[in-house]
This record gives C-alpha cells, structure tokens and sequence, in this order.
C-alpha cells in the first residue's frame, strides 16, 4: 500500500469562480474554496446538488481557466492526470480496448491491460463498440481507461450516478479493487454520504452554494473494516460533526 | 445529439441496402434496379421505334456507337481526362471546404463576417465562374479544376459548418484530459464526429461536379466527356452524345458502389445494428 510519486499532495485554493450567463446574471459558485489531500489519499467532496462539485473538477482537470485563486496537483511519479466523468464519454466508434489504448501515452499504447481488464470484469467486451454495453458496463470502461493511465492523480464525478443500488455497489467495490492495487491520489464528487464512507480515507464537507468548505471528516478506519455495524457508528458521528448534512 | 441524427437520415440511405446480412436482402434491391433499368430501356427502345429519327436513336444504335468508341479506344481515354477532373476537382472542393466550413463552425466572429462571402459564392452561376476562371487563367488544367472546385466550396462549406457546430464537447475535454495529440485529435475526435456531413457533402458533391466538368472541358478543353459531346453536338449525333453520356453515368454508378458505399460501410460499422 506504498504511496506512488513523491509526497505533494493536491492543494486547491480557489478564491472565486463565478459564472456569468449570455442575460448578464452572474452566479457565484465557489468562493474560498480551499482543501488538501495527501498524496496516495482517496478523498470524497460531499456537497448538495448544484453547490459546485463538478465546477470543482472542470477548474483542477484544466478545463476551465476563468477563476481565481490556484491550485497544485499532486506532483511526481507520471505527472498524468486521468478522469472519471459524470457520463462514461466514451467514443462511440472506437472499441471498448482502442478507447482504453488511445487514452496511454505513446510508450504505454502497447502494455499489457489484461489484468485490468480481468478485474473489470471487461475481458470478453474489448472489442465491443460503447453502443454495445449497458451502462454500468460502459462506466467500468471509462474506470479502465483512468487507471490505465497508471495516472499521478484521479478524479471521479458521480462516476456510479444513475445505476441501479446493486450494480452501483458492484463497481464501487471493483473502483477499491483496482484502485488499492495501486494508491492513487483521488477526488472523488459525490452526493450519496453512505458511498463516501464506504470509499473514501476522508470526506470534504461542502456548503452550498457559493460553496466553500464546511469541514472534513477523517475516516481512520480502514476500509475492510467497515461493516454495516462500523458504518453505522461512522453515519452517527458523521451527522453529530455535521448536524444537517444528509 | 439530434444533429447526428440527422446525419444518421442521410446514411441511411446508404446503409439501407446493407444493414442487413441476409443473402435474400442483399439480392431483392439489386434486382429490383436491374427491372427498373430494363424497363426503362424498353420504353426508350418502344419510343425510338414509334418515332424513328436519327435525333432520336434507341438503344441499340447507341450500343453500336459505344461498341466503336471503346474499340478505338476513344472512349476511355476521354473517360479517364474527365474522371481525373472530377477527382481533382473533388479533392480540392472537399478539403479546402472542409477546412473553412470547420473554421467557420467553430469560430461564431469568423461566422458572421464571412456568411454573406458564403450566401455569395453559392448564388454565383457556375458558368461565370468557368468563363472568369479561363478569361483570367487562360485555357489551362489548374484554371479548369479550380473553377469546378469553387463552384462546390460553398456547398462544402455550408454542409461541414453545421457538422463543426454539431460537435460534442465533452469528447474534446476527454482528450484534453488525456493529453491527446493534435494528430489523434483529428483521427479519433473530430473526423469521426464529422463523418456523415463528410458523407452528405461528398455524395451531394461528385453529382454536382462531374456535371460542371462537363461543362468547363465543352468551353475549354480538347478532351474529356464534355469535349467529345460538343463534337457531336456539332455533328447532331445523338447517338455518340448518348453512348458518352450513358458510358459515363456507368462509370460514376460503379465508384458509388464499389467507393462510395463500401468506405460509408466501413466508416459506421460502430453504429448499433437495427435488431
Ligand atoms: N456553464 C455554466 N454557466 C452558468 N452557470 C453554470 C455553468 N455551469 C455551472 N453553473 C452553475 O454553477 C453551479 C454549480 O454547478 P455544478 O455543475 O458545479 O454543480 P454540482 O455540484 O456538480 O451539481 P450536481 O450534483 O447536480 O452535479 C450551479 O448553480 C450551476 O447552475
Ligand atoms: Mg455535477
């Protein structure tokens, strides 16, 4: 369970990020936003719908420039950063591995990804077009195309949003699988509290919106350890730290 | 999203013959142009004998004439100037319409400022542009190729500047993302996206060119299909005027069959088969 890359973690501190509409109505969707995750670390940003979450990780992926403020990704090892989004997005017409392969630098497009692709439960789909595949299948696609990037840090919004109970609970425990065989740095958006005390080491409480953070809630146990007795205890504690927050 | 459906309408045309894998569907619309066709050369065979008149020759006579062309071998060789027009004329219209109506597409500013260029060059007759182009080139290849490409640039453009403004960006952050290069950007994201107005400018395209070919090599060329149909046209021989016109119509039929088709085949093998 060694840390991969060197100790930098990713520091976000986002002063103001606001958004100006074609009517001239602004919303200010972030304001002092700042918080840490230790390298190696899988964090979860917990917030109400619309507070902010994926305007977060459009503004730490590079996608969005016109804020204020900084932030620092976690540096060493690959550099790369990789992506889960809110729809799986993959290309339609390329197969579930050239999808996979096309996301690899140059000098990994050749590596071995049956290991991945076995842990997915994705063996017999690689040559499937995305048309092919349900969508829970698609998401374990777009989650072997970010870790096959053997990236320095990862994000994931709502990445089992809109599957159903089971299939959801089956992927989050493939997402420890692959993501256990090798620590990643990881933000992980969501809004569902009983998914961020299965997955994450801590949780980042945000208001709503303009969103700025409320609190973190550290998880010292580890994640075999959490039981539906342990969750409990953690969802108990968890609401008496952060009254109101479901 | 609908846009591509829309796209999608246009394929399917394409696609409709071979969606299905079935021998018996694949033979049905094949033999089902063949009756047509036949048919449609009995009426002219009926016509031609009710109203016999060398202006008017059935489609016998116009066999004999393309039986005598092709052994002089006259008739491939003015085939093959024009279809080399055509395809010269096809690449240049296809890439550099492509280029501008993307550009276009995708800057609103660039837009607006050259929209009434677009609106212009589409109204302007294609017999201007053929005279203007050899008045100002003189009677030359490049002069006669580049007036039939520019007489189809604003239809390419019109047709890729709604495919540029159809395109999905949440493949482009993907690759953003992922650190794709410039030259994977274009394989993998963009060309794909445009495939089917690629497919509707090119089909709409080689129709429209190979008619304004004919009409640049009647002004000013000494070979090719329109050349030859002068010619005859100076000799009232409808029958030859018919034997080039059928022989090339053939020719164009056969690319869409064998090209056209199969690379649209190829290019959305992805696409969902109909269940
Ligand atoms: N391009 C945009 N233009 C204007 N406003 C925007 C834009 N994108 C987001 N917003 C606004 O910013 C706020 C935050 O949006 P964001 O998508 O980040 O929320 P979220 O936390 O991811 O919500 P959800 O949980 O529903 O996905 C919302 O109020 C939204 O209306
Ligand atoms: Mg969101």
């Amino acid at each position: 369970m060694q840390p991969v890359g060197a100790a930098a973690p990713l520091r976000v501190d986002i002063a103001e990020k606001t958004f100006r509409s074609a009517q001239g109505v602004s919303v200010t969707a972030l304001k002092n936003l700042s918080f840490e995750v230790p390298n190696g670390e899988f964090a979860c940003l917990l917030g109400p719908s619309g507070c902010g979450k994926t305007t977060t990780l459009r503004i730490l992926l590079g996608l969005d420039r016109q804020f204020s403020g900084s932030f620092q990704l976690p540096e060493g090892g690959s550099n790369r950063i990789a992506a889960v989004f809110q729809e799986p997005t993959l290309l339609p017409w390329r197969t579930v591995e050239q999808n996979v392969r096309l996301a690899l630098p140059k000098e990994l497009r050749v590596k071995n990804l049956d290991a991945l692709f076995d842990t997915l439960g994705l063996a017999g789909m690689r040559s499937l077009y995305p048309a092919e595949l349900s969508l829970g299948l698609a998401r374990r696609a777009a989650l072997a195309r970010a870790f096959a990037t053997e990236p320095a840090v990862l994000f994931l919004d709502e990445p089992f949003v809109s599957l159903d109970g089971r299939t959801a609970g089956q992927l989050r425990r493939l997402l420890l699988d692959v993501w256990s065989a090798r620590p990643t740095t990881a933000l992980m958006v969501t809004h569902n509290l009983a998914e961020a005390l299965a997955l994450a080491d801590r949780i980042i409480v945000l208001s709503p919106r303009p969103s700025h953070v409320l609190g973190v809630f550290d998880i010292g146990l580890p994640r075999q350890h959490r039981g539906p007795e342990a969750t409990n205890d953690l969802l108990r504690s968890f609401h008496q730290k952060f009254p109101g927050v479901s | 999203m609908t846009a591509r459906e829309g796209g999608d309408r246009t394929l399917g045309e394409a696609a409709g013959i071979s969606g299905r894998s079935a021998p018996a569907a694949t033979l049905m619309p094949a033999l089902t142009v063949t009756v047509s066709l036949l048919g449609l050369g009995l009426l002219w065979s009926l016509a031609a004998n009710a109203w016999p008149s060398p202006a008017f020759p059935g489609p016998g006579q116009v066999w004999q004439v393309l039986l005598r062309e092709a052994a002089s071998g006259d008739l491939f060789y003015h085939l093959g100037a024009t279809l080399g027009r055509v395809a010269a004329a096809y690449l240049v219209a296809m890439i550099a319409g492509s280029v501008i109506g993307i550009l276009l597409g995708s800057y609103r500013r660039a837009d607006r400022f050259f929209n009434p260029w677009v609106i212009l060059f589409l109204n302007i007759p294609a017999l201007v542009i053929i005279v203007l182009a050899y008045i100002w080139f003189g009677l030359n290849e490049a002069a006669a190729i580049g007036a039939v490409a520019v007489n189809k640039i604003p239809n390419v453009v019109v047709t890729m500047r709604e495919g540029a403004r159809a395109l999905d960006p949440s493949y482009a952050e993907m690759a953003a993302v992922y650190r794709f290069g410039p030259l994977d950007r274009v394989r993998h994201i963009l060309l794909p996206q445009l495939q089917p107005y690629l497919a509707a400018a090119s089909r709409s395209g080689i129709a429209l060119i190979w008619k304004i070919v004919l009409v640049v090599e009647l002004l000013g060329r000494s070979n090719g299909v329109g050349f030859q149909i002068h010619l005859y046209f100076q000799l009232f021989d409808v029958a030859a005027i018919l034997a080039y016109t059928l022989a090339f119509v053939a020719v164009m039929l056969v690319i869409e069959l064998l090209l056209v088709q199969p690379v649209e085949r190829h290019a959305t093998r992805w696409r969902r088969r109909p269940a």
